[in-house]
């Protein structure tokens, strides 16, 4: 990527500015995640409403970035690596919301059961290790950004298959579970919920990567599982 | 799939003279059939070389912008395709350019016939002190284009047609060329460059002293001339290259850094004064 300072140096803050917006975002969907796990594993009900009202803090940063997007686009008309970063931002972001938005599905989802009177951990062990590696992607990815990594970013491409693996393999613990006492169904139906939102989150870790390798490379790989290996 | 050749410029280590060697390079990649070719092209005014060997093909109906910082010799090599150096005292090519696989620099070429073929258009506009008419007919009569009037007519009328402007000025053709708008007068002389049939347009920064609107026509122009010519750019606008050209070369100190698609150039060049020219950095 290229370090070389713009002959405007108000171009410099802006693209500055652009990039630690959008850090300040990933900052914030991460601790969401972890927020929204702990509740999960120690019962922390109290915390949820916490997470509730943070995730405006990420929708706010999404409309204000979307903002600079469009207003660097209009005054610098940016090329090549500025416009490779300014577009891979702006594609990024929704996946940054959205995996906000995971995270506070969560944390509601974890609230239902625990006033429902459940222990999710009785149910599906797998949960905790599945937000772990899905967190790990989240960090990763955002690493990459920060860096402009693209080897990072396409570690964390790779690992999306774990993590799609262990959801199935949460699913099925769930699905004997129901099969064997359909008085879990509902609480089960809730840890699903959870184990579904972590997997959607690495989903987007694995978009986000995909987006840094744009911005590094000018690959598009979306769509691509060859492009990568 | 991209057509960017790459041309590896090596660095001397010592720091102390940066040599290229773009000349050994084959010429740049272009699918079609070539219209103009350079090759190994060198343009010395008086003891500096202003270009140090550049090699590139342009292929027939397309569009090429030449772009790059003041003194990069972009201007130079593109008064070199109609040799138009040749009127600059001291000015010295070697190399070869060839038009349709004619070496344009043999002895034996007509340099009148050689800028009827390749056309110029010039920053400023510099319509002649005449009608619309006449300026438009002067290179017909010239190259003795039409036996009749009725058959000059017909030339004026399509070669103001082809370049946008017939519309504007068809009740006033007697009227002088030196009273249009600067847009119009531009196209007059893009008008006068069409009406001896040529098969390329050379245009140096055709649009630099034109506002937005007539930018807009000229550039649009280019996209409907296309069809029929094949056009050279300089321009100091890199949108307008990137607007108008299917290929972007990038001049740096008289060396051509990178040809390629344009819009490859705009979104990934390969090479970093590419990339630092056109994003606006410090070189």
């Amino acid at each position: 990527m290229n370090e070389t300072q713009h002959i405007s140096s108000i171009f410099d803050e802006e693209l500055n500015r652009l990039r630690t917006h959008v850090l300040q975002m990933g900052g914030l969907v991460e601790t969401q995640l972890t927020a929204a796990i702990d509740a999960y594993s120690n019962g922390d009900v109290g915390h949820v409403k916490h997470i509730v009202d943070n995730d405006r803090k990420i929708n706010e940063l999404e409309v204000t970035i979307d903002d600079e997007c469009a207003h660097i686009i209009a005054m610098r008309q940016p090329t090549a690596s500025d416009l490779r970063l300014v577009l891979g931002i702006s594609r990024m972001v929704p996946d940054l919301e959205r995996a906000g938005d995971e995270a506070k599905k969560i944390a509601k989802g974890v609230r239902r059961i625990y006033d429902n009177g459940h222990m999710p951990s009785q149910y599906a062990v797998g949960v905790r290790h599945l937000a772990g590696e899905a967190l790990v992607m989240v960090r990763q990815s955002l690493d990459s950004f920060a860096r402009l990594d693209g080897e990072l970013a396409k570690s964390v491409i790779r690992a999306d298959d774990n993590v799609d693996a262990e959801f199935k393999s949460v699913m099925r613990q769930l699905i004997t579970h129901m099969m064997e006492d359909p008085r879990t169904i509902t609480v089960a139906i809730d840890i699903l919920s959870i184990a579904r939102a972590i997997e959607r989150i690495g989903d987007h870790a694995k978009n986000i990567a995909e987006h840094v390798i744009f911005i590094v490379e000018g690959r598009d790989i979306r769509h691509n599982k060859e492009a990568i290996k | 799939m991209s057509m960017t050749q790459t041309l590896n410029i090596p660095m001397s280590t010592s720091g102390s003279t940066v040599k290229t060697h773009i000349n050994k390079q084959p010429a740049a990649q272009a699918q079609g059939e070539v219209k103009l070719s350079a090759s190994d092209v060198r343009v010395f005014y008086g003891q500096s070389e202003a270009l140090h060997g550049v090699s590139l093909d342009i292929v027939k109906n397309e569009v090429v912008a030449f772009i790059g910082p003041s003194g990069c010799g972009k201007s130079t090599f593109l008064r070199s395709f109609n040799r138009m150096n040749d009127t600059v005292a001291g000015a010295r090519v070697t190399g070869k350019i060839t038009v349709d696989g004619r070496d344009i620099y043999d002895p034996s070429v007509d340099v009148v016939l050689l800028r009827a073929q390749v056309g110029m258009v010039f920053q400023k506009p510099n319509p002649f002190p005449k009608s619309i008419y006449d300026n438009v007919a002067y290179g017909a009569k010239l190259h003795g284009l039409a036996s009749s009037k009725s058959e000059m007519d017909e030339i004026v009328e399509s070669s103001l047609r082809r370049a946008g402007l017939w519309e504007e000025v068809k009740d006033r053709l007697e009227a002088p060329g030196t009273g249009l708008s600067g847009g119009q007068q531009q196209r007059l002389c893009i008008a006068r460059a069409v009406a001896v049939s040529p098969d390329v347009i050379l245009m140096d920064e055709p649009c630099s002293a034109l506002d937005p609107i007539a930018t807009g026509i000229i550039e649009e122009l280019i996209t409907e001339l296309k069809k029929n010519y094949t056009i050279v750019i300089v321009t100091h606008n890199m949108q307008q290259a990137a607007r108008v050209s299917d290929r972007t070369a990038f001049f740096h100190l008289g060396d051509l850094i990178e040809i390629g698609e344009t819009a490859q150039i705009f979104t990934n060049p390969t090479q970093k004064r590419t990339e630092d020219y056109i994003t606006g950095r410090y070189g």
